[in-house]
């Protein structure tokens, strides 16, 4: 039985680019919560295949992408048997050409990490939804985002979502960023669990009758491997095969590849999402540098130090990769500090930054909460008072 | 189109590869088993012709005999694993993908779904073919996890009853007893019932062989795929002997492999009823077309 034919409604949509489904295509607001808005992006993706495992907090997402197949808004759906069997599934179908969606959380991020972390060398250009979860032990489903580091080294684009608006806008963008030609590996939007999956939130949204255009199976730069898209694959050398000689050869220039690739998402997330940071009160003296949830906090201490007259600054990293160190050495240049708060233990933000700048000596290292705490704003105030050399009776 | 696809022409061909157009020209590609099929093995340009398998090795000989007997070889796509046998596999003129330890099963369920949903109206065959390591140890949730979802491809164990590849380790499939690297004492637990779990898992046609009978091998292979398009999944459980880390010596290879025969791979055929009528009709189908042929020779 083909999904044609397997009862399910077939919605009638109109396909349109990403520049005008993204960015001029008409929105209402909606008050949802971010699981619900992942699934919404998902909906307008116009995705082919989606793999769904549970593990809380993502569970939600890949329920809502579920009932989004049920509504014949997706080709194929199933749940898997655990993450790496999803994952590796995921690198089966995008060898056929289509276009795919998953979602995890901690633990699930890291037993499928062995297929995730291969994705890149395989070019598969589907899209992941990491929705942050502390990774045992002890035991916590809290959204700690420490899977995140380990996330950074395995040639994925990735972005931090703020709140759920940020997530259905990520997450379409992620499609489009993807499966450019000159990108072609996946893309990993993240968002702290709980914080933004299962609380509301205002999103505007275009209509679900717009869909983003097929998925090209040809404008791949590794085409897909289906017996119908050419060059043929019959010819028969294996190079990997031949000597450890070339198989370093190939390694090295094929990951020099992808890491290229992953820098040439740049351009595209300038495109689709105005650039990889925000930045406010650019001639500040002390910054907030943060992503995710963090930068959710970090924008409500920078609104306090407004109004209290301070000369703080805000700096939102939305794309953690490519990491945007050109934008932020640039904005920081005149900067005193720079505060990164974290909702991790080891500090994978700020660990990058340091790396980024040359006077590696202005970041605060903190505040950082873990084990999927709430970040109080006052953590973030004590430390800007403390970069000015002002008094601050921190209460908590 | 995919034989379309593969094929150049006339005037492209001499700036191609002459492997390649021979492969087009002599090749199996779009042949019948007739004309280039097992039974002929050595008169036409076989899928497999280099890899560098061990002198001796019983699996090379059955990779090349599974790829001869490919009802549709350019529509076919295999995955593999880690592995001795991926050496030559990755080496055949059919698309091959390699993924991650013990995955194949899993990536051939998300290949096969998006195949039929990308060619509703098409045969694209899609076999896993994995050692006894990758099928049932590493892979074993993967494995067992696509044939009871009712996945709809062929999966071929290459039992050769030891990790091989990274230096003859005791495997789940190795014999109770067997002394092995990582079983210093000998294995102390018994072969896994690879067949048994595929048929408690739901695989509509299975068969445990000592493929020492290229006819009925290749015939096996060939049902296997069949099936496996129209039912759901099917299994082979192949003995492809390890002549080094079981130490056989080369010219005793074959003798092994038929005492095998009467040992741990006596031939056990499991096929449900959907099997079964598939498996007749496609057949008698054969059979029709191979009259017919010789009637129109006459």
């Amino acid at each position: 039985m083909s999904y044609l034919d397997d009862g399910r409604p077939q919605p009638v949509k109109k396909l349109v680019d990403m520049d005008y489904l993204l960015n001029e295509a008409p929105r209402e607001k909606h008050f949802i919560t971010g699981a619900q808005a992942m699934a919404e992006a998902v909906k307008r993706a116009n995705v082919d295949m989606a793999i769904a495992y549970p593990i809380t907090p993502q569970s939600e997402v890949m329920h809502l992408v579920g009932d989004v197949f049920a509504q014949g808004h997706i080709k194929e759906y199933y749940r898997a048997e655990e993450e790496l069997g999803t994952m590796s599934a995921i690198a089966g179908a995008s060898r056929a050409g289509v276009r795919l969606f998953t979602a995890t959380s901690g633990p699930g991020l890291m037993r499928g990490l062995e297929a995730i972390v291969s994705w890149s060398g395989h070019r598969v250009p589907a899209v992941l939804g990491i929705l942050t979860r502390v990774i045992n032990a002890p035991l916590s489903i809290q959204p700690d985002n420490i899977e995140m580091a380990y996330m950074m080294h395995c040639g994925a684009v990735m972005l931090h979502a703020e709140n759920q608006q940020d997530t259905f806008d990520f997450t379409l963008a992620a499609f489009a960023i993807a499966e450019k030609v000159d990108v072609y590996i996946p893309v990993a939007v993240a968002t702290e669990g709980f914080f933004v999956t299962h609380a509301k939130g205002y999103v505007d949204m275009m209509s679900e009758d717009l869909g983003y255009l097929d998925f090209d199976s040809v404008a791949s730069p590794v085409p897909a491997m289906d017996n119908e898209t050419p060059p043929a694959r019959i010819q028969r050398d294996a190079p990997v095969q031949k000597s450890n000689f070339m198989s370093y050869l190939i390694h090295s220039v094929w990951q020099q590849e992808i890491w290229d690739s992953n820098k040439r998402a740049m351009k595209y997330i300038y495109q689709y999402l105005g650039g990889p940071i925000e930045v406010q009160n650019p001639e500040a003296d002390v910054f907030i540098v943060a992503s995710g949830c963090a930068a959710a906090q970090a924008r409500e201490a920078w609104r306090y130090a407004q109004e209290d007259g301070l000369s703080v600054g805000l700096i939102k990293v939305k794309a953690i990769r490519p990491f945007p160190a050109d934008e932020i050495r640039d904005v920081v240049k005149n900067a005193k500090a720079l505060i990164v708060p974290e909702h991790n233990i080891i500090g994978w933000l700020c660990k990058e930054i340091k790396a980024t700048i040359p006077n590696g000596g202005i970041v605060v290292e903190g505040p950082r909460v873990y084990g999927g705490m709430t970040l109080p704003v006052e953590l973030i105030m004590k430390e800007i008072h403390d970069a000015l050399g002002l008094e601050y009776d921190l209460q908590l | 189109m995919s034989l379309k696809y593969i094929t150049p022409s006339e005037r492209f061909k001499r700036y191609l590869p002459k492997d390649y157009v021979e492969l087009i020209d002599y090749g199996p590609f779009g042949k019948t088993q007739d004309e280039a099929g097992p039974g002929n093995m050595g008169q036409f340009k076989e899928l497999v012709e280099e890899h560098p398998m061990c002198s001796g090795c019983w699996m090379a000989y059955y990779i090349r005999l599974i790829f001869a007997s490919l009802p549709k070889p350019e529509e076919t796509v295999t995955i593999g694993t880690a592995g001795c046998g991926r050496l030559a596999i990755s080496q055949a003129a059919v698309p091959f993908i390699y993924g991650n330890y013990g995955d194949q099963n899993a990536m051939a369920s998300g290949l096969t779904r998006a195949f039929r949903l990308r060619f509703p109206d098409k045969t694209k065959d899609v076999i896993t073919i994995a050692g006894d390591g990758g099928t049932m140890d590493i892979g074993f949730s993967m494995t067992m996890h696509s044939w009871i979802r009712g996945e709809k491809f062929t999966t071929i164990m290459l039992d050769n009853e030891v990790y091989g590849n990274t230096g003859g380790q005791s495997s789940g499939m190795s014999p109770k007893g067997a002394v092995l690297k990582m079983a210093p004492l000998g294995k102390d637990f018994e072969k896994m019932p690879a067949t048994d779990l595929a048929k408690a898992a739901g695989c509509v046609y299975i068969v445990r062989m000592s493929p020492t009978n290229i006819k009925k091998a290749a015939k096996v292979i060939r049902r296997a795929i069949f099936v496996a398009r129209e039912v759901g999944p099917t299994f082979i459980q192949a003995y492809t002997s390890c002549n080094i880390e079981y130490s056989i010596p080369t010219e005793d290879v074959f003798a092994d492999a038929k005492a095998q025969e009467k040992d741990r791979f006596t031939f056990d055929e499991y096929m449900t009823d959907a099997a079964k009528e598939v498996i007749e009709r496609v057949e008698a189908e054969e059979k029709a077309a191979k009259k017919a042929k010789k009637a129109m020779e006459a």
